[in-house]
């Protein structure tokens, strides 16, 4: 960190011009990253037409008494990707899904990533008991089976978005705690940390204005790859019937569609959209995780 | 990772540590460490198994008797069958105390002991977890290190991007479809495959074999496409890493074959971090494998699993769960004890 004001500019319009430019450095970096570059148009595209949604398709789309078909109709000029067993447009619900399946990722991912960085940062921040204590519980959470773990959450609990957003996030956040807590121990041995103990600043003011910027690239990093499983997650725990059965998601649709006996009748045109979106969704994150993953920490190697 | 340290290096850094003697006697402690850890973890598992789905809502009882009108005579019978009529800690030691001694008590809806059903179903999880992870593995470490020898080429982009792919398609999904396309059939296609279950019944020998074996196909395909991918890009990264070193320079420069370069020297060394992730893959597919048993109907402990949590049945679901958790915890522990075998650097 450098002290010089010789540009005549305050320290606080100085973090901000230092924070730009590393910002444009990132971006310049990331754009080299062509699987990230496709994984981010994916998701542009995906986030807008999710935003919109209303406009292309009313919120009666989920309707069951007024459908505006006949029951598994297949794909037709009227219906693109047919009609499920009620009648109601396919495109129109996998459109409509997008909505509970990007927030549930996001939400879900957020929590997870918000527990994962509070307990790393604080048990890298204060060593002794606290820290024991708090990795000996990351540890346990790292050796549970994952999905067994959010099933079990999702049945203790009823059934609802909020239900599947904290069986999510508080089954994936031990990854996020590990890495940041490493991360934390490694910017802590920094001189200029020893700095501002020294001028009299709190455990509150190092974490937060010190080490919580120094881990914020990994945090992101660590965010974009967690959204892609916890979209996989949400999907999955609406197919074995434990999301909220009163909105219309990617993983509801793919088991309305095996409980309407859309595989024993060979319907594939009602599996089809739902399983590519999700798919699509998924890769897209990943791409860009792992895109921002090589550009923070090129010896990783991902992309060479 | 010290990937690029030379062996001089290595055995200057022994000497610092200390004498000879004490390297010796590392592993039995190293040993004894990691599994008094793996004991603590089982003992937090049981525990958490117990009280994770007390609060499941709903009186067990009255699922169990299904809605069939019963006076309240047979339901006090039923608590004192079960043992819920007792006071929650009490509940709770006799559950640890017989767990103990591998007793998980009586499951609700099958009314046979919960670990009967258990060994019952854990030699079908076995047969479609190990086929399918000997078979991933062996393809995930052979297109891993193709793609490592010949990266940025078209090869490698396609390689990676299909493992990518595979890795982000949801397993449930996969499987539906390979129902459908194979075993159901559309247009064309015949059905070629069963829809589901383990075997049609009535062959013996080794028409049973086979018809096993037909039933595993499809299973065992969804299960290796969507597990491949991470052992591949491991083995990738991993091999990349050893790509630079000054030891393949020194093989190439002998005039070794570019084949055998890589055969006998970088593999072996790039597939150590490869290790640990094998052995926690492992237990990570058989708690996996839930959904895929779900949608082929395969009469495993994942299937078993479904059917516990949707009636539910407490004490089934209490032994799976901890079966699942055991699973993982033995592979971590595997994986940490095999490891300084391998690389010695570790166990000092």
């Amino acid at each position: 960190m450098t002290t010089t004001t010789g540009t005549g500019l305050g320290p606080r319009a100085l973090a901000r011009q230092r924070r730009r430019a590393s910002v444009a450095r990132f971006w310049r970096q990331y754009r080299s990253e062509r699987a990230g570059l496709y994984g981010l148009t994916a998701l542009a595209l995906c986030a807008l037409l999710a935003l919109f949604a209303p406009l292309f398709v009313g919120s009666d789309v989920s309707s069951v008494t007024d459908a505006p078909g006949r029951p598994m109709q297949s794909p037709s000029a009227e219906f693109p990707l047919g009609t499920d067993q009620f009648g109601r447009d396919l495109l129109g619900l996998v459109i409509w899904g997008s909505r509970v399946s990007l927030l549930v990722g996001l939400l879900a991912a957020v929590l997870s990533v918000a527990i994962g960085t509070l307990i790393g940062v604080t048990a890298g921040h204060f060593k002794g008991w606290y820290a024991t204590v708090m990795m000996r519980i990351t540890d346990w959470f790292l050796v549970m089976p994952t999905l067994v773990l959010a099933i079990a959450l999702a049945t203790v609990m009823s059934r609802s978005l909020t239900t599947t957003v904290v069986a999510i996030g508080v089954t994936t956040w031990p990854t996020t705690a590990r890495l940041v807590r490493a991360q934390t121990l490694a910017v802590e041995t920094r001189p200029y940390i020893e700095r501002a103990r020294a001028l009299g600043g709190g455990h509150w003011h190092i974490m937060s204005r010190h080490v919580l910027p120094n881990v914020m690239p990994l945090v992101l990093a660590q965010t974009t790859l967690i959204i892609s499983s916890a979209i996989l997650a949400e999907a999955t725990l609406a197919f074995l019937g434990l999301g909220d059965p009163t909105v219309v998601s990617w993983g509801g649709l793919l088991q309305d569609a095996r409980e309407a006996g859309a595989v024993s009748a060979g319907d594939w045109w009602y599996l089809v959209p739902p399983g590519i979106a999700i798919a699509v969704v998924a890769l897209a994150f990943t791409l860009c995780g792992r895109a921002v993953e090589s550009v923070l920490n090129p010896r990783l190697g991902v992309s060479r | 990772m010290t990937a690029d340290a030379t062996p001089a290096l290595v055995e200057d850094k022994h000497a610092a540590a200390g004498p000879r003697v004490r390297k010796a006697s590392a592993y039995p402690r190293y040993l004894a460490g990691k599994v008094a850890g793996a004991a603590v973890s089982l003992l937090a598992v049981l525990v958490t198994s117990f009280f994770l789905f007390r609060l499941i809502p709903g009186d067990p009882v009255k699922t169990m008797t299904g809605g069939r009108q019963v006076s309240a005579e047979q339901l006090a019978a039923y608590r004192e069958e079960f043992g819920l009529d007792l006071p929650l800690w009490r509940q709770f030691t006799d559950y640890c105390g017989k767990a103990l001694t591998g007793d998980f008590g009586t499951s609700y809806q099958f009314r046979a002991p919960v670990v009967d059903k258990i060994t019952e179903a854990l030699p079908n999880t076995l047969l479609l977890t190990g086929t399918a992870f000997v078979l991933y593995t062996a393809l995930g470490i052979f297109l891993g290190t193709r793609s490592a020898w010949r990266h940025g080429k078209l090869g490698d982009r396609v390689n990676t991007g299909l493992a990518l792919t595979l890795y982000s398609i949801p397993s449930f999904w996969l499987g539906l479809l390979l129902i459908i396309v194979l075993a159901v059939g559309i247009g064309p296609i015949p059905g070629m495959f069963p829809t589901g279950g383990m075997e049609s019944g009535g062959k013996e020998g080794f028409a049973y074999v086979v018809d096993v074996a037909h039933h595993l196909v499809l299973p065992v395909v969804t299960l290796v496409a969507v597990e491949y991918g991470q052992t591949l890009l491991v083995t990738r990264s991993a091999l990349l890493d050893e790509m630079g070193s000054d030891y393949l320079t020194t093989a190439r420069a002998k005039g070794l074959r570019d084949d055998l370069v890589r055969r006998r020297h970088a593999v072996p060394n790039a597939l150590l971090p490869t290790v640990t992730l094998i052995f926690i893959n492992l237990g990570r597919t058989v708690a996996g494998v839930i959904l895929v048993e779900t949608v082929f109907s395969w009469p495993g402990l994942g299937g078993l699993f479904y059917q516990a949590l949707s009636v539910p049945d407490l004490p089934l679901v209490q032994g799976l769960f901890f079966v699942f958790a055991a699973a993982v915890i033995v592979m971590n522990t595997l994986a940490d004890l095999v490891y300084p075998l391998l690389d010695p650097r570790v166990a000092r």
